[in-house]
């Protein structure tokens, strides 16, 4: 019975920790995701968020708790290419000598042989996925002359070609264009109706309230987690960020 | 005036291919520039040069426990090299130290730990040549095993190319897609390891690291495709150890020194004039030049 729970839900996170060297990140995290929903993670700088999706990636190791994808255990997860990443901007290096192209085929590779030689329907996929975006007349241009809006384009087709059920993303409005902003909230609709699960972190609150089902408020631990319109109140807010009032953040109307 | 015409043109006539030894150091060099061409790529894209720096002086130690004992240069340099990064990870994790301050602490500590046991077993082991190595005077021996060694080493590289590519570039993604980065990790440290084995014949211990990070920069500025980088690389590198071989020819140089600086020299040329992103920038010379 307990299982069949479990496989309702695209993420499980129970009760995570993650230190480093002793020094606790994160620690009694929760978090429960079905197909569809989009989940907004709102914190502090240093609160937590991208340790958060370090240990749903499985970049680092939680010392204490439990993740379950789909049901089954993050390695299992891994080798289905089941959850996508999408980094933040100043995550990456952008003087790297790679191309839209090689950077959207790399969502491609979990699924390509050991020398990572694309057939033709990886190839097709990542056609498909630089489209989408709208990013086709970008293919050989290195990711050192695309725009910030455009790079993040990149990375989503990444992600969309990886045909990942799950997909965080780390900050993905911050330094974007109002063109790429517009393109990924339609994207955004279009995922949630395809039954892909979404975690993004921001900082900007306006987007939590348009795009958000639920919201995760972290500092360090969850403060608050829940339907948008419940938990997003400003005295949640508030604890989250360390006593400042959400006046500051939203502006006085709000 | 005509004397002085006549000595170049006796210098210039001495040809190291007209040697038995010349051919193999020209041969042997341009092998070891390959290998070592080919992981400066990854290593200048990483950022690891101090670790090439590291990684490259600490097997030292191992290559002459090796030759003491008889055993394989490459399982004494793997053991050590992989041992000291392994050092500076437990090193930097339990104490307050900064990691730059931890590498040059543990590769000089390993350094000196060599120099001291190859005063004890001086015998066998010619110091001055694994200091400042020895393109011109490989033994056969050697021969064998640096080809060994460069073989496996490309072979490794050009197997998992596309892998270490990623890893490089974005290891949360390649840990996502359940791309082991353990072992490309630890993978890459190897070749370092064995790359610094089969450079030091060439180069020297002090200056392999040069082998490993001039070419992968040169490249670095010359181009923005990844393929590319890595064809640049090899070719300078290549190319720096012909010129350096026939240079240490002509004027009696030690060989390792002008290898090296051929290297350098080409890097300079690329820091001055590479078309996007010298300090000329000689792409605007070009009309019309298509991005």
């Amino acid at each position: 019975m307990e299982k069949q729970n479990y496989n309702n839900y695209r993420i499980i996170a129970e009760n995570i920790c993650v230190d480093y060297n002793g020094k606790v990140a994160l620690y009694d995290a929760n978090l429960r995701l079905e197909p569809g929903q989009i989940c907004g993670l709102v914190g502090m700088n240093g609160a937590g968020k991208t340790t958060f999706f370090n240990a749903l990636t499985g970049f680092v190791n939680i010392s204490k708790g439990k993740i379950r994808i789909n049901g089954e255990s993050l390695r299992s997860a891994q080798r289905d290419q089941t959850i996508a990443y999408v980094p933040q901007s100043e995550g990456i290096d952008c003087n790297y000598p790679v191309n839209v192209w090689e950077v959207v085929m790399m969502g491609r590779y979990g699924s390509m042989n050991i020398f990572r030689c694309p057939r033709e329907s990886d190839v097709q996929a990542v056609k498909d996925a630089i489209k989408r975006v709208d990013l086709l007349d970008y293919l050989s241009t290195p990711i050192g002359n695309l725009s910030g809006g455009q790079r993040k384009r990149t990375f989503l087709a990444r992600a969309i070609a990886q045909r990942a059920s799950i997909l965080l993303l780390d900050e993905p409005f911050s330094g974007v264009d109002i063109r790429t902003e517009k393109l990924i909230s339609e994207l955004f609709i279009q995922f949630k109706n395809e039954g892909k699960t979404i975690l993004l972190s921001t900082h900007d609150m306006i987007h939590v309230k348009e795009f958000c089902d639920l919201v995760l408020l972290i500092n360090k631990t969850v403060v608050a987690y829940g339907e948008t319109s419940e938990v997003f109140t400003p005295e949640n807010i508030t604890t989250t960020f360390g006593g400042i009032s959400p006046d500051f953040l939203f502006g006085p109307e709000s | 005036m005509d004397q002085f015409f006549l000595s170049a043109i006796d210098i210039l006539s001495s040809n190291p291919l007209n040697h038995e030894f010349g051919r193999t150091a020209l041969l042997m060099g341009s092998l070891i520039a390959a290998v070592c061409g080919f992981l400066s790529s990854y290593l200048t894209l990483k950022g690891w040069a101090l670790m090439g720096d590291a990684v490259s002086h600490s097997v030292m130690p191992g290559v002459v426990v090796a030759y003491a004992l008889n055993l394989p240069i490459s399982l004494g340099a793997f053991i050590f090299g992989v041992g000291s990064v392994a050092l500076i990870g437990f090193v930097k994790q339990k104490s307050r130290v900064k990691e730059d301050t931890v590498i040059g602490l543990v590769f000089t500590g390993f350094f000196a730990l060599g120099i001291v046991l190859v005063s004890k077993v001086r015998s066998s082991i010619d110091l001055h040549s694994i200091l400042f190595g020895s393109a011109i005077g490989i033994s056969p021996t050697d021969v064998s095993q640096t080809v060994f060694i460069a073989l496996l080493v490309i072979l490794l590289l050009a197997a998992f190319r596309k892998d270490l590519m990623l890893y490089c570039f974005d290891p949360r993604h390649a840990k996502t897609i359940g791309i082991n980065v353990i072992f490309l990790h630890y993978l890459l440290l190897t070749c370092t390891s064995l790359a610094a084995v089969v450079g030091l014949q060439s180069v020297g211990i002090i200056l392999v690291v040069a082998m490993l990070i001039t070419p992968g920069a040169t490249a670095y500025l010359l181009t923005d495709k990844f393929d590319n980088m890595i064809l640049i690389s090899v070719c300078s590198a290549i190319v720096s150890s012909i010129i350096g071989i026939y240079v240490s020819f002509w004027f009696d140089l030690v060989p390792g020194g002008s290898i090296v600086l051929a290297q350098t020299f080409i890097f300079l040329f690329a820091f001055l004039f590479a078309p996007r992103y010298g300090i000329f920038k000689f792409q605007k010379l070009f009309a019309g030049y298509k991005q």
